[in-house]
């Protein structure tokens, strides 16, 4: 998808696909022949720059054809370099300008609560997301107004456009400023499946906003990516294509289930 | 002009008319970043404590959750200063309200010089460009609180974002009622031959008395006042242009980026006529009185009428 566009994020794609896997195809309860469903569970991208792990999830939800996955960012494709609600089935809301989504997704959780409505708020940013001051605007607000119904996700790579984390700006421990925060928060491998999903069902039952840190590997899944800053905003080339499908399939047959050919 | 009434400010009517638009719309709901009391949304904190969010000192995150809001299928009133809700908040309304055309009311008070002795940094006069700028978003400025208590009730039914700019004074009543509508929002309150002047916010008031004052000195001129300064209405804008042949602009704001480039806008692409431009000079604010400041950065009745004699003399 990424080397069809030319550009794009793969690394924070692929650092957050096992979550992001997990809340599409079990946790969620959303219904893509009909995506305004109001009592639908709602998946905010925060960090809208991975945006191709949320149209992956899209399209293989039926939100629309896995096909249209290749025109990812072509110019008249419904596919932007950063998601658009108006534009994007399934989108909730337009994103890509880091640190808002949390906020936005208090006002929904606050909106859901006024309206009674069942739903939950997963909402997924980065680790180098938290560096915005608007998240902690936001995380404070959360457990001001003591949100049962929202979710943060932190997929927690380690690793940004200029390096790792922790040397462009730190930002842990993560886990103890969302505690101070009011949050309640649980500390998870972000590519074990059974944690990730026994997370997200366990935050649903949280009294308050519940913080889910996942600690991942940015580009997980293509050896030459892996815990390289580089790959957060570059295409693979051709060959080098291949060879991340390859590898990425050789996995999902391991797991036995169907790989993506997008 | 409506003087039996006892001057107001223009944010007292949005205080009032949101309470009444909470009565009538149960969707309606309200954000407030720690100015509730200033920007008179305390007055539907008190009526509607449920649907009151005061998000403390945090102008990012009340821009962004009012999106949430109104993604939610409300109807979502952020108010706070607007030197903070343009400038310290652009990105948020920019990424999270404007771009997506979300039914977010940005309705900022404190707009011009006019805030007073708090001085520069509270002092917005680059905030109807900054919000003229951004694609979807409609800019309105009424110059009382009558225009102003209906510009929020018409707000509810608007399509998209809508920015409203009220300030801090109190400010002479022009209408006597409010309107059923601020129409097309170029509302021409005097005719006139020689001259246009445009005018919005407290500006308009002056621009009746500079007629007022020129028409002693033989000169007819024509008094508009342009309420909704995005998308003007550029029919009424160029037909009085083009009836007389050159215009002032005066308002509370920089020169640049307010309703002096809008009508200059319209001028040069419809009716090419000289336009003074009577506004803050690109330069930020000061300490002082209210009155004092209009004085020192000379937007006065005196000041527009001296520009206007000078626009037609030079266009002659």
């Amino acid at each position: 998808m990424v080397t069809e566009a030319g550009s794009g994020h793969p690394g924070g794609s692929l650092s957050s696909a096992d979550i992001v896997t997990a809340l599409f195809f079990h946790t969620m309860k959303h219904r893509p022949d009909e995506p305004k469903w109001p009592e639908r569970d709602r998946f905010i991208l925060s960090k809208g720059h991975c945006a191709p792990v949320l149209y992956a999830a899209l399209a293989r939800s039926g939100y629309f054809p896995v096909c249209d996955l290749l025109n990812l960012r072509k110019i008249d494709c419904h596919l932007q370099g950063h998601p658009d609600m108006h534009k994007t089935r399934g989108v909730e809301i337009s994103s890509g300008s880091l640190g808002q989504g949390l906020s936005v997704s208090v006002g929904m959780a606050l909106a859901m609560r006024l309206d009674k409505l069942p739903g939950h708020i997963f909402t997924l940013m980065g680790d180098g997301e938290s560096q915005e001051g608007e998240i902690w605007e936001a995380a404070m607000a959360a457990s001001h107004y003591n949100l049962n119904n929202l979710t943060a996700i932190v997929d927690a790579n380690g690793l940004q456009i200029d390096g790792f984390t922790k040397d462009v700006m730190n930002v842990e421990p993560l886990a103890a400023k969302y505690e101070a925060f009011g949050w309640t928060v649980r500390q998870i491998d972000g590519h074990n499946m059974e944690q990730i999903v026994e997370a997200l069902d366990w935050s649903r039952s949280v009294e308050g906003p519940a913080a889910i840190i996942a600690k991942t590997v940015k580009g997980k899944g293509v050896s030459f990516m892996e815990n390289q800053a580089g790959w957060h905003g570059k295409a693979p080339a051709a060959e080098q294509e291949k060879q991340a499908l390859a590898e990425l399939l050789e996995q999902a047959e391991a797991l036995k289930c169907e790989p993506g050919e997008a | 002009m409506a003087n039996d009434l006892k001057p107001r400010a223009t944010r007292e009517a949005y205080g009032e008319a949101l309470v009444e638009l909470g009565k009538r719309h149960g969707n309606v709901v309200a954000l407030d970043a720690d100015l509730s009391g200033s920007t008179m949304s305390k007055m539907f904190a008190a009526e509607f404590p449920e649907r009151f969010f005061n998000v403390g000192v945090a102008e990012a995150n009340m821009m962004s959750m009012a999106a949430g809001f109104a993604i939610s299928g409300k109807i979502a009133y952020a108010s706070t200063f607007a030197v903070f809700a343009t400038g310290r908040a652009f990105d948020q309304v920019r990424q999270s309200i404007a771009q997506p055309k979300l039914p977010v009311r940005v309705c900022a008070s404190h707009g011009g010089l006019t805030v007073g002795e708090d001085g520069c940094t509270h002092q917005s006069v680059e905030d109807i460009g900054l919000m003229r700028l951004l694609p979807n978003m409609k800019v309105v400025v009424p110059a009382d609180f009558n225009q102003t208590y209906a510009a929020v009730m018409e707000s509810y039914d608007t399509e998209g974002p809508m920015y409203i700019r009220t300030g801090r004074p109190k400010t002479p009543f022009l209408y006597d009622e409010p309107p059923a509508s601020l129409g097309k929002g170029a509302d021409i309150l005097r005719e006139g031959s020689d001259i246009s002047i445009f005018a919005c916010g407290i500006m308009v008031v002056r621009a009746l008395e500079a007629a007022e004052e020129l028409k002693k000195r033989d000169i007819s001129a024509e008094v508009v006042n342009v309420s909704i300064l995005k998308p003007i209405d550029v029919d009424t804008v160029a037909a009085s242009l083009g009836k007389t042949g050159c215009a002032v602009t005066a308002e509370e704001h920089s020169i640049i980026g307010g309703l002096g480039d809008a009508v200059a806008e319209v001028a040069s692409e419809y009716c090419p006529v000289r336009i003074g431009r009577l506004g803050i000079k690109d330069v930020f604010g000061k300490s002082g009185a209210p009155d004092q400041l209009l004085e020192e950065f000379h937007l006065t009745t005196e000041h527009l009428t001296g520009l206007a004699e000078q626009v037609i003399a030079s266009s002659k």
